[in-house]
């Protein structure tokens, strides 16, 4: 615990940036100071994000960097935060992504950037407050609290039926995450307190964790999303402004498998193994299901939306084979898809900020203009089809080898998915990328310019490391998923007829 | 002195003579200043309440204590916000008159009504206080006598509050019948000497219920308050909005769970019915409404509903909820009322909420302002809104209400879709008409102090919070 409290200058950096240009920001430039306010706001977080990165030890066991203050002393509720293995990369990848959203909507967003930014910097607390909380009741805050400035986003700065999309993401997602609220405020009454480490201790008895474990899957199934509550997503990533769907599918989605891990597996591992047949069927039909529904995408977003969908159902798999292996793969798999799926958006964004359009069939031949655009789109095509030496194959192979320990027929019918995501993932870049370069529009296309490059450099180089060394993020991953499984598996031995009475699907 | 605990009152009481009859010589040309000396005798209450010591006063008949001196607090600065921003708009422009000069003195009387009335110790002293204001308000929302609107608000709101408080008073007379006694703490004892609660008692409990939830405006009570928000003049609204809706819910509060405590299985079912009725009401019949002021008088229902929420879970924390909950329900009320007043167009007031379409281009800081207390009306975090829902919920689930919980939450979903129109309104729509120009500085102002406490009662829940929670202590002790 050294002096400086890290995590807090992590978490609210970005929020007295967003006050700065609130508050200051103004006159003929001030689009343009908005802009590099943002950045350097978002950039210096990235920095002590990376020191934390250095002050962080991935073998430790247990939280590190906490920080309490004091808060609701009369319900003992106290804001805590600290990370461990399980949440530390997501942090890392929230204040990674921010910086490079708002480059990426440099020159494409014109009307009231002052807002956008600000938005975008709140937004960016928010993820990272979720991450870091280690109190139910901040946790809950910052995970509802993205809901604002999401809204904002997708309903300002958004597509043709960004009405629609917004009010539909807003009121979704709120009606599952109320029912948690319930639930959360009824484990404050039973603890006694609302520390996610005292609550990992205590032992809830099992019907009242099915309840809650409940409660809490109305909130994550939602935000995950998983089949059938997932169709806000393709709204919303249809809708949102580039920057916006990045943000979605690179940090937004993994709340809520952050949230099974955090909460569901080790607070109610009774109630886990108990629903484990459910999510399993889900998570399958969301594989094989939303990959089909991507096969038949005309719009390049809403594809990569369904992919999202289908690549969260590896998560949800990974997470509830209860197995070191699935639940290392979730996290891994969450990480790589949240660098990878945000990469394929800003590729869309791309040619959709020189065409102004996002119909695959309006495009072909791109690789004849836009050579290093091409090579770009395919390092990331390849690593969301999981081929190995990208990072979406060590997420992929762990979860499949997680759930083959646990049950054959889930993991031979997961795998199936690999097929399906291939087929439209190539389709995709084949249809965009190669052909003959029919439309004249497209032969006055420019290839990435200085801006765009910088921006997916490191995505690059960062796909291409955790595939070849996946070990930088898996140590502290193994740790932690050993941890969550621990506190579980303790449990589920005592679990006795209760599983029994599902047992037939295993 | 005998009656130094209710010193404030007594010396309110003397400055509204004083000013009837200054307005009876001079005339409505003074109605300006009159508001301004009102919020300043008000603010002085309120420092001399601080001083003056607690305890009963008057032999029983009032009690100065916590709760009394939190719902005054609130009450006294829902009051002064709302005269000073009517203030700002004696002299109207849309055709009706300048302000009359009862009207300040009228709000003075009514908030003199609400501090006895969460003083009572008595059903005598209740009934006083509760009519002292109800007839001020009356007349208050009938003031625009040239108005067929403002008149028609009035007669409603006379018609059906006479009604409720005759309820109110059959009510308070079979309890003493059944009890032997009006006073409260005789009423305790009585009630708690009876064990089972003989039927009597419950049939006098549920009218006194019936009439208390009128006047917080709780379904199935409800009908009169969208008519009354809408027809009387906007500042009279605010003031309805705001500082009769804390008294009356510290009364409710008061009642329920100092003398009846003892009976809390009887009004406990009731009182969660009706919360969990107002909820659903103010949600449903929120959804079609055009009209901003009768969005705010269903959303008022929505709201009380779940402050009454806390009430049903009968416990501590419960009441500790409502007060918390009726705090911050205040502050949002004052701030959106404020850029209700605010929205004018060529000079004349404008109502429908389309005529908020592209306000946060024209008025960007009122957008936010505004934009904040729809959120925090929703129940998002990190507002205010949602930590008043939190300890409401936190109590009645500790009570295992578990399914007024979720009935509440769930209609709190429900009620987003309208918030968050306002805000897509503001927002994502451009503007047709664009609004007048740059806010009032008055209302301005009060829109910027209750949006702070808004914004910023995540970081500093405690004054609030350890007051609501000493009230509610003292309040269940005896």
């Amino acid at each position: 615990m050294s002096g400086a409290p890290i995590l807090s200058l992590i978490t609210f950096g970005p929020l007295v940036g967003a006050l700065l240009i609130m508050l200051f920001a103004r006159g003929e430039e001030k689009a343009k100071n908005a802009r590099w306010v943002a950045l350097w706001a978002s950039g210096f977080v990235f920095l002590i994000s990376l020191v934390a990165w250095a002050q962080f030890d991935p073998r430790a066991v247990g939280f590190q960097l906490t920080e309490k203050y004091d808060w609701f002393p009369e319900y003992n509720i106290a804001f805590q935060l600290g990370v461990d293995g399980l949440s530390f990369y997501f942090v890392l990848l929230s204040t990674f992504l921010t910086p490079i959203c708002i480059i990426a909507s440099w020159t494409s967003v014109n009307k009231r950037v002052s807002e956008y930014m600000a938005a975008f910097l709140a937004l960016e607390t928010f993820m990272i407050g979720m991450f870091c909380a280690l109190d139910l009741i901040a946790f809950y805050v910052f995970f509802e609290g993205v809901l604002i400035p999401m809204f904002l986003i997708i309903g300002v700065w958004g597509g043709a039926r960004r009405i629609y999309a917004s009010f539909k993401f807003f009121l979704y997602t709120l009606l599952g995450s109320v029912l948690m609220l319930v639930a959360i405020v009824a484990m404050i009454g039973m603890i006694g307190g609302s520390g996610i480490e005292d609550a990992q201790k205590f032992s809830f008895s099992t019907s009242v964790q099915i309840w809650l474990w409940l409660a809490f899957f109305a909130s994550f199934s939602v935000k995950m999303p998983m089949w059938p509550v997932h169709t806000w997503l393709p709204d919303a990533h249809v809708e949102a402004p580039t920057a916006g769907s990045v943000i979605l599918a690179g940090v937004l989605l993994k709340m809520g498998g952050y949230g099974f891990l955090r909460f569901s597996l080790p607070m109610f591992p009774e109630a886990s193994e108990f629903f484990t047949p459910l999510v399993y069927s889900l998570s399958i039909i969301a594989i094989v299901y939303t990959s089909l529904v991507a096969l038949a995408q005309e719009d390049m977003k809403k594809l990569i939306a369904y992919s999202s969908v289908a690549h969260m159902g590896y998560v949800t798999l990974g997470i509830f084979t209860n197995t070191p292996q699935g639940v290392e793969g979730a996290v891994f798999q969450m990480l790589s898809h949240g660098i990878v799926s945000a990469a394929l958006f800003l590729c869309v964004g791309v040619v959709y900020d020189r065409m102004h359009t996002r119909e695959i069939s309006r495009y072909g031949g791109l690789v004849h203009r836009m050579p290093r655009y091409a090579l770009v789109m395919m390092v990331f095509t390849m690593a969301s089809v999981g081929l190995p030496g990208t990072s979406g194959f060590v997420g992929e192979f762990l979860v499949l080898a997680g759930a083959f320990k646990d049950n054959t027929w889930v993991a031979a019918l997961a795998a199936t998915g690999l097929i399906l995501g291939a087929a439209y993932m190539l389709m995709l870049y084949r249809r965009v990328i190669f052909g003959r370069l029919e439309h004249e529009d497209l032969k006055l296309i420019n290839d990435l310019n200085w801006r765009e490059v910088l921006v997916f450099a490191p995505m690059i180089i960062l796909v291409l490391w955790m595939g070849i060394y996946p070990a930088t993020f898996l140590d502290g991953i193994q740790i932690a998923a050993s941890e969550t499984l621990r506190s579980s598996a303790a449990a589920a031995s005592s679990i006795g007829d209760v599983g029994a009475l599902f047992a037939w699907l295993r | 002195m005998l009656a130094m605990p209710l010193l404030p009152e007594i010396l309110l009481s003397i400055v509204g003579m004083c000013l009837l009859l200054i307005g009876a010589f001079s005339g409505n040309r003074v109605a300006k200043p009159m508001c301004y000396i009102v919020a300043f005798s008000l603010v002085g209450s309120l420092l001399v309440g601080f001083l003056s010591p607690s305890g009963a006063a008057f032999g029983g008949l009032f009690i100065a204590d916590k709760l009394a001196s939190f719902a005054k607090t609130l009450i006294v600065i829902g009051a002064v916000a709302t005269v000073i921003m009517a203030a700002g708009r004696s002299v109207s422009a849309d055709g009706v008159g300048p302000m009359r000069f009862e009207q300040p003195v009228l709000m003075l009387f009514a908030t003199i009504g609400m501090m006895l009335m969460v003083s009572a110790n008595d059903l005598i002293s209740l009934y006083i206080g509760l009519e002292l204001q109800s007839l001020s308000l009356y007349v208050l929302a009938a003031i625009r006598r040239d108005s067929l609107r403002a008149t028609e608000a009035g007669l409603k709101y006379f018609v059906l509050g006479a009604l409720s408080s005759g309820m109110l008073l059959y009510g308070a007379g079979l309890i003493y019948g059944y009890t032997g006694s009006t006073g409260f703490d005789a009423i305790q004892s009585g009630v708690a000497e009876m064990g089972q609660p003989s039927l009597g008692l419950v049939v006098g409990i549920v009218f006194l219920l019936a009439g208390l939830a009128f006047k917080v405006s709780a379904a199935p009570f409800h009908m009169w308050v969208p008519d009354v928000y809408e027809g009387a003049d906007t500042p009279i609204t605010a003031f309805f909005a705001a500082a009769p809706k804390a008294a009356a819910l510290a009364l409710f509060a008061r009642v329920m769970a100092d003398p009846l405590a003892g009976a809390d299985q009887a009004w406990g079912q009731i009182v969660a019915v009706i919360a969990g009725l107002s909820v659903v009401i103010g949600a449903l019949g929120a959804l079609a409404q055009k009209n901003i002021k009768r969005l705010l008088a269903y959303s008022s229902i929505g709201h009380v509903g779940f402050a009454l929420i806390g009430l049903a879970a009968a416990s501590e924390a419960g009441v500790r909820g409502l007060l918390i909950y009726s705090a911050l329900y205040l502050f949002m009320t004052l701030a959106a009322f404020a850029c209700v007043m605010a929205m004018r167009r060529g000079g004349r007031a404008v109502e429908t909420i389309d005529d908020l379409a592209g306000a946060s281009r024209t008025h960007p800081w009122m957008a936010f302002g505004l934009a904040a207390v729809m959120f925090s009306m929703a129940g998002i975090p990190p507002l205010a809104g949602f930590f008043g829902k939190l300890y409401v919920l936190g109590a009645a689930v500790d009570s295992g209400l578990y399914v007024l919980a979720v009935v509440g939450v769930l209609a709190s979903v429900v009620s987003c879709f309208y918030y968050i129109r306002i805000i897509k309104l503001m927002y994502f729509d451009e503007a047709t008409d664009i609004l007048d120009g740059p806010m009032p500085r008055d209302l301005g102002v009060v829109l910027a102090i209750a949006s702070f406490v808004i914004l910023f009662f995540i970081v500093l829940p405690g004054p609030i919070v350890s007051q609501a929670t000493l009230a509610a202590q003292q309040l269940l002790q005896n």
